[in-house]
């Protein structure tokens, strides 16, 4: 590539989002950075996200993790991400510590399995769900950081959308990220 | 059980204390001997006669590992679980004395007849395994010794029926210098304190710079003067001797030695800093660990009120009026800090003050306290005795007299070594039979670790200080292993207060076992290195500061011990994760490749 082109066209850092086990509020907090997010568009472009619909992540700079690891499809999404994203952090308490999904570990997933579909009240001729489409659950729910190795780490229930663009800017700037006390309080 | 039943043991218990608040730990300690649990009532009861809130007495009992509130078994087993007994084998007579009993660690048995778990350090590291029966130590166990226990405990024994050689604590003096060598009797060092008069007793003080023994190493002249100088407060306004005998440094046993065999040194010595401070009380901590010297303690005491060394016009000083009395602790090693000493001398939960203000000023329910270890009080009596420069003349320019030490691991002779300060690593492992050592842990768990090519080094303040462990670890010992006892050992005994200490070591202890489990990478080292940060720079108290200290050590000098371990340079996940499709698969029936994960 030309030299000077290299120049003038500064490449924009690529950024992916999902959600696995989690409920979508962690990318709600971050769509509450409001007009920002015009400011963002001018320094990133989003690859694989909810926000874009793209199925699966190319080579990214950044990616985004909200939520746990509850089944075999978080796993893959989850490899995936750490595969193609050059920092990886987890966003919010569920992928941080599992969360409120994580609440289901002091139960048998079997034994759960069981009651939903076959010995529960009101269910007849109940079959646990096999179709090879759907993903299983796994016996624990886990914190993305004990399946893959995660870079950063944003907390909150969700982080507030100043928390998500301070942590954002900061790391976009080339400043190791650092969420002030006002940040991190949530009483 | 109902009230009345409860007053019963207790009422007693409580009028020996004077209904005293400040006895609670005590207290509890003794109303559990009645049953060998505290019941729920009992805890109101308590609360009640003591005007305490229901949460103080409960936190308490809680707090302390060798205080129960739920029925543990009638016996209850404790295998001590410092790196020394493992290395003589403790895990595999364990599991063999959970075999031969049909008991699960943790768990009382379902007859309630026993239970059976691992404790910290018990202190018996030179005659290991170690452990406690219902309280009682027995030390040197076997394959034979655990089985005939094990009978023992079937049968229904008395424990006071178990053969005599079982309960046997060696001393193990295999090196005497002036102190273990000295030959005083007891009052002696008081006689010559009085004669000197307090002042004089100082000044050898301030000409011995005497350092303290416990680890710290504070000058135990400028603790003393600032005591005395310190005022008193309030209604109850007099000066404390506190003696610190909560050895629960993994590794230390020099203390356990100097109680048993040198306990009037150690009321002497009590008794001049008493009497140069202008204290009238002394009081002994004594770790739950050591409550078999309990008796004999007591007795010397009693022995001395009657030679007239303790009591009113010690030694006949008008005006000089000292006693001693003995708490005991209930297994909680954080109290080995002398703030959280001082808590549980209180009567509270073991956890450390805010200093300042330091003891000196504001101590023992709120008066000046000076807090001192064992082996420190013995040498102000030799000091007293024999001047401050006699002493001064001993040791290094800054670590004058002489230093006990533990040695116990990989050695021929294991047992209780006393050096003149500066001696070389070297020359201990060459006088205790170390034959091939590759690392030697000095101070305990939250010591150093010093590998071959640092056994040059000496022991002194001026380079390895050390409060009296020297654990040597052959050329065959995985020291990753031992990383990771000691990562445990932090762990359980954090007193939960503050995050940094609380998390973090459990943290450590985790990231440990997954190395340990084989699915360890280079970024979990990382990660324990970048705790280690937090734990240093944010920890409430020294034992949260120091707790990685043994991983950061034996990471720098042992390496290749935690790679071998390594499963992957990058990242491994911290479970089997196609094993925990298991159960979802079972339940479909389903064994396509969508059911299990490919790498």
């Amino acid at each position: 590539m030309d030299a000077m082109d290299a120049v003038a066209v500064k490449p924009k850092v690529r950024v992916a989002t999902t959600s696995l086990a989690g409920c979508f509020g962690c990318h709600m907090s971050f769509l509450d950075i409001d007009e920002r997010l015009l400011e963002l568009v001018e320094l990133v472009e989003f690859d694989r996200s909810p926000l874009t619909d793209i199925k699966h992540c190319g080579p990214c700079d950044i990616g985004l993790i909200e939520g746990g690891v509850c089944n075999s499809e978080n796993v893959h999404v989850l490899r995936e991400f750490r595969k193609n994203c050059k920092v990886l952090i987890a966003i919010g308490a569920c992928a941080i510590n599992g969360g409120l999904p994580a609440l289901r570990n002091s139960f048998d997933i079997g034994r759960c399995l069981q009651e939903v579909y076959l010995t529960g009240l009101n269910v007849e001729n109940g079959q646990v769900p096999n179709d090879p489409e759907l993903p299983l659950p796994l016996d624990q729910v886990h914190p993305i950081h004990e399946v893959v190795r995660i870079d950063y780490f944003i907390p909150g229930c969700p982080p507030s959308g100043d928390a998500i663009w301070k942590f954002l800017t900061d790391l976009l700037a080339g400043r190791t990220p650092r969420l002030g006390h006002p940040l991190l309080r949530f009483d | 059980m109902d009230d009345f039943k409860h007053c019963a043991y207790l009422d007693p218990i409580l009028t020996r204390f004077e209904n005293r608040s400040d006895y609670l730990v005590q207290i509890l300690r003794e109303a559990q001997d009645c049953f060998g649990y505290l019941h729920q009532d009992a805890i109101d009861y308590l609360a009640t006669k003591l005007n305490l809130p229901r949460a103080r007495v409960e936190g308490a009992a809680s707090f302390y590992s060798f205080l129960h509130l739920q029925p543990p078994g009638r016996y209850r087993v404790l295998f001590s679980d410092n790196i020394t007994d493992r290395m003589l084998g403790n895990q595999a007579l364990m599991e063999r004395f959970c075999r031969n009993l049909w008991v699960e660690p943790g768990k009382p048995a379902e007859d309630g007849l026993v239970s059976v778990d691992f404790t910290s350090c018990t202190g018996m590291c030179d005659q290991g395994p170690a452990l406690l029966v219902n309280g009682h130590v027995l030390t040197r166990m076997s394959v034979e010794r655990v089985d005939r226990i094990s009978e023992l405990i079937r049968g229904k024994v008395a424990l006071t029926d178990w053969p005599h050689e079982y309960f046997v604590v060696a001393d193990n003096i295999r090196r005497r210098d002036v102190l273990l060598g000295g030959d005083w009797q007891a009052g002696e060092p008081i006689r010559a304190a009085l004669a000197r008069g307090a002042d004089g007793v100082l000044a050898e003080m301030k000409l011995s710079n005497l350092r303290g023994r416990g680890g710290a190493g504070f000058t135990t002249a400028v603790k003393w003067e600032s005591a005395r100088l310190a005022p008193c407060q309030g209604e109850r306004a007099e000066r404390y001797i506190v003696c610190n005998a909560d050895e629960g440094e993994p590794g230390t046993f020099k203390d356990r030695v100097l109680l048993n065999s040198y306990a009037d040194l150690l009321f002497d010595g009590m008794t001049v800093a008493g009497f140069a401070v202008g204290a009238t009380k002394g009081l002994v901590y004594l770790r739950g660990e050591y409550r078999y010297l309990l008796p004999k303690l007591l007795a010397n005491l009693e022995r001395r009120r009657i030679d007239g060394l303790l009591g009113t016009t010690v030694c006949g000083q008008v005006g000089f009026d000292f006693d001693i009395e003995i708490h005991l602790g209930a297994g909680a090693y954080v109290c080995g800090e002398e703030t959280a000493l001082i808590e549980s001398l209180e009567g509270k939960r073991g956890v450390p003050r805010v200093r300042p203000p330091f003891p000196v000023t504001r101590g023992y329910l709120g008066q000046p306290t000076v807090v001192n270890n064992v082996e420190t009080l013995c040498k102000a009596a030799t000091i007293a005795l024999n001047g401050g420069a006699w002493f001064a003349g001993l040791g290094t320019k800054q670590s004058t007299g002489t230093k006990l030490i533990s040695v116990s691991g990989d050695v021929e002779v294991p047992g209780i070594y006393e050096y003149p300060f500066g001696v070389s690593v070297d020359r201990v492992l060459n006088d205790c039979g170390a034959g091939n050592a590759q690392a030697v842990q000095i101070s305990g768990a939250s010591g150093v670790c010093l590998a071959v090519h640092e056994f040059g080094r000496r022991i002194a303040f001026e380079d390895v200080p050390t409060a009296g462990a020297f654990m040597v670890f052959g050329a065959h010992r995985d020291m990753f292993e031992v990383a990771r006892n000691f990562s445990h050992f932090f762990a359980h005994e954090s007193c939960g207060f503050c995050t940094p200490c609380r998390v973090g070591t459990a943290l450590v202890a985790k990231l440990m076992d997954k190395v340990a489990s084989g699915s360890g990478s280079q970024y979990d080292i990382n990660e324990i290195v970048s705790l280690q940060r937090v734990m240093q720079a944010a920890s409430h108290c020294g034992l949260g500061q120091a707790a990685c200290n043994p991983v950061m050590d034996t990471l720098q000098k042992f390496r290749p011990a935690y790679e071998r371990h390594l499963r992957a340079l990058d990242f491994e996940p911290s479970f089997d994760l196609d094993e925990s499709l298991a159960t979802s698969r079972q339940l479909t029936g389903r064994d396509d490749s969508g059911a299990h994960f490919g790498q």
